[in-house]
């Protein structure tokens, strides 16, 4: 019988020599007559072990890593297939501290399954969370969302239940589903490593949707940054058609709900609610002004649920296992996990789902181990590149939502960017400022004028030039983005930049 | 290109695709996997097609970072310029890079092997910093690792 092998698929892990390995195990298996059977997994999250293989043994799945293609033969001749020993053996991925300590809900079958395989999904959970909406009213499955406390995880953290309600009770024959996958914020991925590692529950928690408001059509609006997730979630949206958990009578219930991945094309601002709708009608991604809500009128003017990946991602465990369940997981008014995205100069990067409450200092040196380069860490940007940089001594912070408003930042999208003492804060600052204005979708004055005038404003403190005075500027610029701005892109720009200020003054005398 | 062949093209993804709601970007990204770009000959044809203004299609066309109505070079590379990058030396990177291919951002490089273009997030964070060239991503770039890589798809 053929042994299977996992070797992920997914972007990262290929970034760092997956296909190669992949290639290398499959060639050395022909050459020595060995029977494997390759499976492309999602992967694990954590890339500092990547690329990881997982050898699929009767006393279970051990794992080796990081492998590079020169490894293999070794591996072969420490017979790997049996899970033999190896200094690149690492034993059960379970067994592993920085995965065993997580609590894995909405990534619980990423690295575990096949992301394209109908029947992997099937047979570990798979669709019971939709069986179970199939059997309940709209008002009931739109309760148990609500109570599971889920909040948006795109960065909003709207309670997720309350924008589903204003979109069944709009009286209207057209109803949009749309998942909004333009996870343009740096430091972040886990809507990326979800997609390509388990499609599957995204479309689940969007058929999910669908049936507690009353939508037929469904759009996931991807990154076009993003090629590995968009084949991901064709194979596995083509599969569920096949299968009946998309189309014309979802699993006999006479429902309909068709989806369809829509490409963005490379503008930051999409990612912002109302532009990305007017993308997915063909538009320029300016942002609309709110009233009227996507709830109310959103796509092609009609009632729309527009959620981020993890949030919808996260249904089906809420349907399957009830809201009480998830809401367990968390503090105060934070249920359930975070996906948390640990990025930048940073020794053990990846991935690591944990309830809300973990520390900022838990994740850094607790999972991360520090800086990369092994220089003392400086200052971490949480929330991507909207967040606000915390320095050493707000390490402390806990992650989650209403501790981090507390002290000016943002969990955002729970991505983590790490800098070790060389990052210099006045250029990270002006950095943010050129951001913004390469990104502003040109409708509102503060974003559009304000970021272009931060640039070059910070050029003057970075060189010098009458520096108390542009620093007073560059204050007040911020206060009129913060207040004057449309939406988040200019509203926001200024926490990375007053952050920088506040924390590390002494960048910005040099 | 003959303007035969470009009609040719804008024809078919429009028969393929106009029917769909908010059909123009399904359409431009049809029309750029195929030429590579969007011409300017073929903005008057999609607007036909769709009923739009010349305008409304060249707005869109000049909004997205992706859409480019210029031919590039052989293979794209796209560099991560973002924070993540960053904190991993990815300025100096950067500017290696420039000096390798001869060119600034946006630039094609003489023997029209390469189009440099920044990109910000290419959501491998914790691999940075990271390059992505024709739809294959890199991680954990150093000026070395570019070399290679650039290398070996020259040879593409």
């Amino acid at each position: 019988m053929a042994t299977t092998i996992f070797v992920p698929g997914d972007a990262a892990a290929v970034s760092i020599g997956a296909e190669a390995v992949a290639h290398a195990i499959a060639t050395t298996a022909t050459a020595k007559g060995a029977d494997v059977h390759i499976v492309r997994n999602g992967t694990r999250g954590m890339c500092w072990l990547e690329p990881l293989v997982e050898v699929a043994t009767p006393a279970g799945r051990v794992a080796y890593g990081p492998v590079t293609p020169k490894d293999v033969a070794s591996l072969y001749d420490a017979d790997f297939l049996h899970g033999g020993a190896h200094p690149l053996r690492l034993g059960a991925v379970e067994s592993i501290p920085y995965f065993s300590k997580q609590e894995r809900l909405t990534f619980a079958r990423v690295g575990l399954t096949n992301p394209v395989s109908l029947d992997d999904y099937l047979a570990h959970d798979g669709y019971k969370g939709l069986r179970r909406a199939l059997g309940m009213s709209p008002a009931d499955i739109v309760k148990e969302v609500t109570e599971s406390g889920l909040r948006g995880r795109g960065g909003a953290a709207f309670p997720t239940g309350i924008k589903w309600k204003t979109v069944l009770d709009e009286p209207s024959d057209q109803k949009y589903v749309t998942c909004n996958a333009d996870e343009g914020d740096s430091g972040t991925f886990a809507d990326r490593m979800l997609m390509e590692g388990d499609p599957f529950v995204l479309i689940e928690g969007m058929t999910i949707a669908a049936v507690a408001v009353g939508a037929t059509q469904g759009y996931i609006y991807l990154r076009v940054e993003y090629p590995h997730a968009h084949r991901a979630l064709n194979a596995a949206i083509e599969a569920a058609n096949a299968g009946g958990y998309l189309g014309a009578d979802v699993l006999g219930s006479g429902k309909r709900f068709d989806l369809e991945v829509r490409l963005g094309a490379g503008a930051y601002i999409c990612g912002e609610e109302t532009s990305m709708l007017e993308s997915l009608e063909g538009k320029r991604g300016e942002i609309r002004p709110r009233p009227p809500l996507p709830a109310v009128k959103g796509l092609f003017g009609q009632p729309t649920i527009v959620n981020n990946v993890i949030s919808l991602a996260s249904v089906p465990i809420i349907l399957d296992k009830g809201a009480a369940f998830y809401k367990d997981y968390g503090v105060g008014r934070s249920r359930g996990t975070l996906t948390i995205q640990l990025g930048g100069n940073i020794k053990r990067g990846g991935l690591i789902e944990k309830a809300f409450g973990v520390t900022l200092r838990e994740v850094l040196y607790g999972y991360g181990d520090g800086s990369s380069s092994g220089r003392p860490l400086r200052a971490v940007q949480v929330g991507g590149p909207l967040g606000a940089y915390l320095p050493e001594s707000q390490f402390d912070t806990p992650l989650d939502y209403e501790a981090f408003a507390a002290i000016n930042a943002l969990v955002g999208h729970g991505g983590i960017v790490a800098f070790d003492d060389t990052v210099d804060m006045a250029a990270m600052a002006r950095y943010a400022m050129e951001f913004c204005a390469i990104e502003s979708c040109g409708k509102c004055t503060p974003c559009r004028i304000g970021s272009t005038r931060g640039v070059e404003v910070m050029d003057r403190v970075i060189q010098g030039v009458n520096r108390d005075l542009n620093l007073t500027l560059v204050e007040e610029l911020c206060d009129t983005m913060l207040n004057g701005s449309l939406c988040g892109l200019g509203g926001l720009t200024p926490y990375p930049v007053q952050s920088a200020m506040r924390h590390f003054p002494q960048d910005f005398k040099r | 290109m003959p303007p035969t062949d470009l009609q040719a093209t804008v024809t078919g993804v429009l028969d393929r695709l106009k029917d769909k709601p908010g059909a123009l970007l399904p359409v431009l990204h049809a029309i750029q996997d195929e030429l590579g770009y969007v011409p300017a000959a073929a903005v008057p044809l999609i607007a036909d097609g769709l009923n739009l203004s010349r305008a409304d299609v060249h707005g869109v066309i000049s909004f997205y970072h992706y859409f480019r109505d210029t031919p590039t070079g052989r293979h794209v590379i796209h560099m991560c310029r973002a924070e993540a990058c960053q904190s991993m030396n990815q300025r100096a990177v950067e500017e290696h890079a420039k000096k390798r291919l001869g060119v600034d951002f946006h630039g094609t490089t003489s023997n029209g092997a390469f189009t440099f273009e920044p990109v910000y997030c290419l959501g491998n964070c914790a691999c940075s910093p990271a390059v992505m060239i024709d739809g294959e991503l890199y991680g954990r770039v150093t000026a070395k690792r570019f070399d290679e890589i650039v290398a070996e798809w020259e040879r593409r």
